[in-house]
Order: C-alpha cells, then sequence, then structure tokens
C-alpha cells in the first residue's frame, strides 16, 4: 500500500468531515432569521444544557478550586511564593480551568445526551415524521439545543469560575492559613475584567461547539443500536477536540502579546 | 392523484428502484406488497421527498413534487410509520394533535385537544390514554396512536409503512378493519406498503408488487389469486420455490 495514500486518507476524511460540520454550522444558524420558532423547545433545552447541568459543574469547579490551591500553595512554597495562592486561583479559574473544565462536563453530560437521543429519534424514524407533519427538524431538534447552549454555557462558566474560586478559598482559609478578608481582597483586586470576559466569551464558544456536535453527530447517526452508539461516542470525541482545540485558539487570541 | 413513472433510486451500489411506475386514482386505496428489503419504504420516502430519487417523475395531483410550497405540499399527507415514530418526549395527545400545535394548521391547545380526543376515540382508545406518554403504550396501542396523527389533520393522502408488523393476529385485524373504515370514510387515497397477505385483502382495492427495484404486477384485488403472474402467485402463496429467490 503506498504510504502517502494512507497518510492522505484519514487526512482528507478528517477535512471533508470539518466541511460537513462547517456546513450544518451554517445551515444551522441561518434558521435564527427564519421563523417559525419554538420557544418551549428553547426553554427545555435550556432547562437541560444550564440548569440540570449545575450539580456537576458546582462540584468539578469545587474539587479543582479546592486543589488548584493546594498545589499552588506547594509549589509556591517552593520560592516562598505562598501568598500567591488567591490571585493564581483566580486567574487559573476564570481564563483557563473554568471555561475548559465546564465545556468537557458539558462535552460529557450534555453532547451525549442530544446525540443519544437525535440518533435514537433518526432510527426510529421521528425524524422522518417530523418532516412528514411539516416540521423542519432544524429549526425544532437542532436549534433551540444549540441556543441553549449558547446562552447557558457561559452562565455555567460564570457559576463554575465563582465556585472554583470558593474553593480555592474554603481550603485557602481553613487548611493553608490565609486570612479570609485578604484572600477575598487579593482575588477582587487581582481579576480584571478582561479575565472575566475572555471566560464567559470561551463558554459561549464552547457551548456552541458542544450542542452543535450533538446535533450533527444525531442527525447524521447510522441504523440501529450500533449507529446510535456510534454517533454518541463521535460526538463527545469531536467536541472535547474541539473544546481544546479552540481554547487553545482563544487563549491565543485574548491573552498573546 | 399520485402518478409516478420511470422512478430509481441507488444507495451506493444497491439498486433500490429500478424504473418503478405506479398510478393511484384518487380515493383509491393501494397496496404494495413485496418481500423484505425490496425498496417498498423508500418508495413512499421518495413520494414524501424525504429520499431525493435518481431518476424519474413523481407528480402528486398533476403537480411534481419538490415544485411550489413544500408546507403545503405535506399538508396534504398523512403517514402511519412502521414502528409508529411517536415523539417520546411528548403525551400521546401532543402526538396526535402535533401539526394542530404548530405551523399553518395551529389551533388554540383546547381545540387541538378535543380534536386529539376525538381521533383517540376514532382509533377506539379512551381518554384516559391522552396524557400516558408513548414509552407506557403497548405495541398495538402505539400504532392506533400513530394512525390518529396520521388523521388528525384530515389529509387527503394517508401512506401506511407495514401497519401491522410486530402486532398479534388479532390486533393485526384490527388495525387492518380501522385502516379501511377510515379510508372509506375520510374518501382519502391511501398507499399502504406490507408483506401481510390478509392486510393486502382487508385494505386494498388495487394491488402492486415491487420485486427487485420493478413493478412485477399491478391489478385489482380481486384478481390476486387468478392473475398468472408466476411473482405474484409465488408471492400470495408463500411458495419457496419460483422466480423469486428465497435467500436474497
Amino acid at each position: 500500500m503506498n504510504p502517502l495514500a494512507a497518510i492522505g486518507r484519514p487526512v482528507l476524511a478528517v477535512l471533508a468531515g470539518l466541511g460537513r460540520i462547517a456546513i450544518f454550522t451554517f445551515a444551522t444558524l441561518s434558521h435564527l432569521f427564519r421563523p417559525p420558532y419554538y420557544p418551549r423547545e428553547f426553554a427545555l433545552a435550556l432547562l437541560n444544557v444550564g440548569y440540570n447541568s449545575l450539580p456537576v459543574v458546582g462540584l468539578t469547579a469545587l474539587f479543582t478550586g479546592g486543589a488548584l490551591a493546594l498545589q499552588i500553595y506547594a509549589g509556591g512554597a517552593r520560592f516562598s511564593a505562598e501568598a500567591v495562592v488567591p490571585q493564581i486561583v483566580a486567574i487559573g479559574m476564570v481564563r483557563e480551568l473554568g471555561p475548559v473544565l465546564v465545556g468537557l462536563m458539558i462535552a460529557a453530560r450534555v453532547t451525549s445526551s442530544i446525540a443519544a437521543e437525535i440518533a435514537t429519534m433518526n432510527v426510529t424514524e421521528q425524524i422522518d415524521a417530523l418532516v412528514t407533519l411539516s416540521t423542519d427538524p432544524a429549526k425544532y431538534l437542532t436549534l433551540p439545543r444549540v441556543l441553549a447552549g449558547l446562552v447557558a454555557v457561559p452562565a455555567l462558566v460564570g457559576v463554575g469560575d465563582v465556585i472554583g474560586i470558593l474553593g480555592g478559598f474554603l481550603v485557602g482559609t481553613a487548611e493553608l492559613g490565609f486570612n479570609r478578608a485578604t484572600y477575598l481582597r487579593n482575588t477582587a483586586e487581582f481579576l480584571q475584567t478582561a479575565d472575566i470576559l475572555s471566560s464567559l466569551a470561551k463558554g459561549a464558544v464552547f457551548g456552541l461547539i458542544a450542542t452543535l456536535m450533538g446535533c450533527y453527530f444525531g442527525m447524521t447517526s447510522g441504523r440501529g443500536a450500533q449507529g446510535v452508539g456510534r454517533a454518541t461516542k463521535s460526538s463527545v470525541e469531536a467536541a472535547a477536540v474541539l473544546i481544546l482545540a479552540a481554547n487553545f485558539l482563544l487563549t491565543a487570541l485574548f491573552f498573546s502579546t | 392523484m399520485i402518478e409516478i413513472a420511470g422512478l430509481a433510486k441507488s444507495f451506493g451500489p444497491k439498486h433500490v428502484l429500478r424504473g418503478v411506475d405506479l398510478r393511484v386514482e384518487r380515493g383509491q386505496s393501494m397496496v404494495v406488497i413485496g418481500g423484505s428489503g425490496t425498496g417498498k419504504s423508500v418508495l413512499l420516502k421518495c413520494v414524501l421527498g424525504l429520499v431525493r430519487p435518481d431518476a424519474g417523475r413523481i407528480a402528486v395531483a398533476g403537480r411534481a413534487v419538490g415544485e411550489g410550497d413544500r408546507d403545503a405540499f405535506l399538508a396534504r399527507f398523512g403517514m402511519l410509520f412502521q414502528g409508529g415514530a411517536l415523539f417520546d418526549s411528548l403525551p400521546v395527545w401532543q402526538n396526535v394533535a402535533f401539526r394542530l400545535l404548530r405551523g399553518r394548521l395551529k389551533r388554540p391547545p383546547d381545540q387541538a385537544r378535543a380534536i386529539a380526543l376525538d381521533k383517540l376515540r376514532r382509533v377506539g382508545l379512551g381518554p384516559d390514554v391522552a396524557d400516558l406518554y408513548p414509552a407506557e403504550l403497548s405495541g398495538g396501542m402505539q400504532k392506533r396512536v400513530g394512525l390518529a396523527r396520521a388523521i388528525a389533520a384530515e389529509p387527503e393522502i394517508i401512506f401506511f409503512d407495514e401497519p401491522t408488523t410486530g402486532l398479534d393476529p388479532i390486533m393485526a385485524g384490527v388495525i387492518n378493519d380501522l385502516i379501511r373504515e377510515i379510508v372509506t370514510e375520510m374518501g382519502a387515497t391511501a398507499i399502504t406498503i406490507t408483506h401481510d397477505m390478509t392486510s393486502v385483502r382487508a385494505i386494498a382495492d388495487r394491488v402492486a408488487m415491487l420485486h427487485e427495484g420493478k413493478m412485477r404486477w399491478t391489478g385489482p384485488v380481486s384478481d390476486l389469486d387468478n392473475s398468472g403472474n408466476p411473482y405474484l402467485d409465488q408471492f400470495v402463496h408463500g411458495r419457496a420455490e419460483g422466480p423469486i429467490a428465497a435467500i436474497r
């Protein structure tokens, strides 16, 4: 077998996949300007993507913030910089860990559930039934979920950032001997508006990616239980990789000098 | 009412439809029979525009599929899917009234619910079923709900995809009788696809047999047993020997 072909074939397949995803994205977003709209579906998606994700996002952020405080304290002690725990926890959570961890948790929880639900609808002809009932699946299924991701995930990132800082605060004050007022003052004084805005912007992009991947792989699933399983797996893989890649690009865009 | 000419559709190397011709008059109940995997469902999906054919022409009431307002086109159809295809996330009455709760046929929820209850009653289901979810229903009840949804907006044309598959013989008989009654009383044009010969005799005015992508026989249901067509004879009598290979 030609070794160039062995390299070229998967590269072409990935590029073709990205092209199909890009077309799907533009087609979905174009429905923003073309009624009818389905507010009930949007509200339900908002509940599923946002409110129902709060426990997992909150716990993830809480433990990560606490662990971050312990790590920074231990690492900082090597060059007598233990005092920077509040500042580094704040900047670490808000700029990086908050959005990325929330994005990955949404990929695990929401992308998988959207992909499995839509793929099952596909396999059981519910998508065809929607069309025969004069309802566009892109408007009824995809757009409400994608909009919910775009709106709810930045809010979740904001909540995650706050809970992550709270985790660091609890560990810092209860375990590492920081004064409560000083910890909070250092956090508040160090964080800048740009840090918070970049965090929320990342959340919006990650929410878009997570919900789009769930919808795309659900809509294009193969037949049977295997098709549903493959769609779910592929959607989470694609969402996680694209979120991490987008995080790198956005960090470079926001913070490289 | 429905005219199909030279319809062809392939999926990769598999040629499912190879030039299908079919004509269904207004108010007629046409049943398309054929073995599993012969393209019966694909035929219906091509008419509805769910599958794009490679070649051929489909016209409904003289207008080619794909021309004009798609919503208006689809509003003329009702379809009962093989597995029911009920929406799991909605209660039964909202499934039945789906078309009446949104889009151009939208009505107030009270009115839509009343119509849904009426259609459920028509298919033999009481109001106690209305607020259940599809997963709480038996297979036969799901078919009835699917049937109620198909007729909810009083369509001119109704498609039935394998309406008795997976049902016990008694429930299959009930569904067959319901389909015949509803098609007759609504004056609708119907295409049913099935390989259940009991359904064929109960539902059909005319029968068409699809095999290897082509219509092998078309005629009135009364000629079913004396057609002289070797494909139809083998299928009707369920013989392993004949022009249709038993292993496909």
